[in-house]
């Protein structure tokens, strides 16, 4: 099957570059991470970030067939029709809107920075318990969908709003886990939180395109999360 | 906080609650106007001028414009924060975003003046 990835190394080329690859398959359904190793056997200079290849760490996330999604956990059979059986080709960019380091490698600072700004820890002003703060089961169950997140920035940069303004709109992910805090019944920093999202563009520059929703390899739903938060603006602003 | 003095609020709730609000009343006026054409069978000069010159019609025609003009400027102004920036024009974006957002408001000044006009200068 033919692979198509962008090349680039700001510090030799020009400008990046799309490069073809011929690689065997026997017409196994591999995950999109094996054709990359296969790809590396022929070309050692072709860089890409893997680690635990079975989408936990986050680490592979790249733009496949111009959908984002984890390399790992990718069939080839879900990429696109025909690029399993050879009738097309697997086409594999670098995360959009992020600086490229080189070939499909990002620097994620721009999406760390966001990530940092919503304080994604615990808050507490009372003192702490002996042993630990306890939740009901209800309020722990308000939690589910919302810490499961990776942080492989599929969805932030899937989001044309994070692609026009990465240092002004916090982005899906950072978003997520902002209402991953202000949902915890355990955190008591509300009012700090949500006094830090309401200018016109932390949160509402989401306009509710859903393509977070689209790419998410965990099943995530930022949109509903930002709504969450949204609602509680609006109870609290009026 | 990322604060901008542009923004209608100068707050995303605020500019939010705007663009709903004003999108409720453009869409019911909509449905209530197409409503009336359809239901009003042949309409004559007389009777669309009787129609236009109640109160009531007057004030849903004021809440009409404000609302476009609201609407039309949370829309713009995003629309030129999103693409008039340093990251798509590099240095000018500045000058460019603000003469964009000047030109905008001043057409939508002169919408909503000679929209009131029409309405309430009983022509």
């Amino acid at each position: 099957m033919k692979v198509s990835i962008y090349r680039y190394n700001p510090e030799t080329d020009r400008e990046p570059s799309m490069k073809e690859y011929e690689v065997d398959t026997n017409g196994k359904d591999l995950m999109v991470l094996d054709i990359l190793a296969l790809v590396k056997e022929q070309d050692s200079s072709m860089s890409y970030r893997r680690s635990c290849r079975e989408g936990v760490c986050g680490s592979d996330g790249m733009n496949i067939n111009g959908k984002n999604g984890l390399a790992c956990i990718t069939p080839l059979s879900q990429v696109a029709p025909g690029v399993l059986e050879g009738k097309k080709p697997l086409i594999l960019r670098p995360l959009p809107g992020l600086p490229v380091i080189r070939d499909l490698v990002v620097d994620m600072g721009m999406f760390y920075n966001q990530y940092e700004k919503v304080q994604p820890f615990l808050q507490n002003t009372s003192p702490a318990p002996a042993i630990e703060r306890l939740q009901t089961p209800e309020d722990r169950a308000k939690l589910d969908g919302l810490y499961e997140c990776i942080l492989c920035a599929c969805c932030s940069t899937s989001c044309p709003s994070f692609w026009w303004n990465p240092d002004k709109f916090l982005g899906p992910a950072a978003l997520l886990q902002s209402y991953r805090f202000l949902a915890d019944s355990r955190d008591t920093a509300t009012e700090e939180r949500l006094s830090k999202l309401d200018d016109p563009f932390s949160l509402f520059r989401c306009h509710g395109i859903m393509n977070c929703v689209s790419v998410c390899p965990k099943g995530l739903n930022p949109t509903r999360a930002i709504g969450h938060i949204r609602s509680m603006l609006l109870e609290r602003g009026i | 906080m990322v604060t901008s003095v542009t923004s209608l609020g100068r707050n995303g709730l605020y500019d939010w609650l705007i663009q709903r609000v004003s999108a409720v009343i453009i869409g019911v006026y909509m449905i209530g106007m197409l409503g009336y054409l359809m239901l009003s069978g042949d309409l004559d000069y007389v009777s669309w001028k009787a129609l236009m010159g109640s109160v009531c019609m007057q004030i849903a025609n004021t809440l009409l414009v404000v609302s476009v003009a609201a609407h039309t400027w949370v829309g713009l102004w995003g629309v030129t924060t999103d693409y008039l920036t340093g990251m798509t024009l590099g240095k000018a974006a500045t000058g460019v975003r603000l003469i964009a957002q000047v030109a905008i408001a001043l057409a939508l000044v002169v919408y909503l003046l000679w929209g009131l006009v029409l309405i309430w200068g009983g022509a």
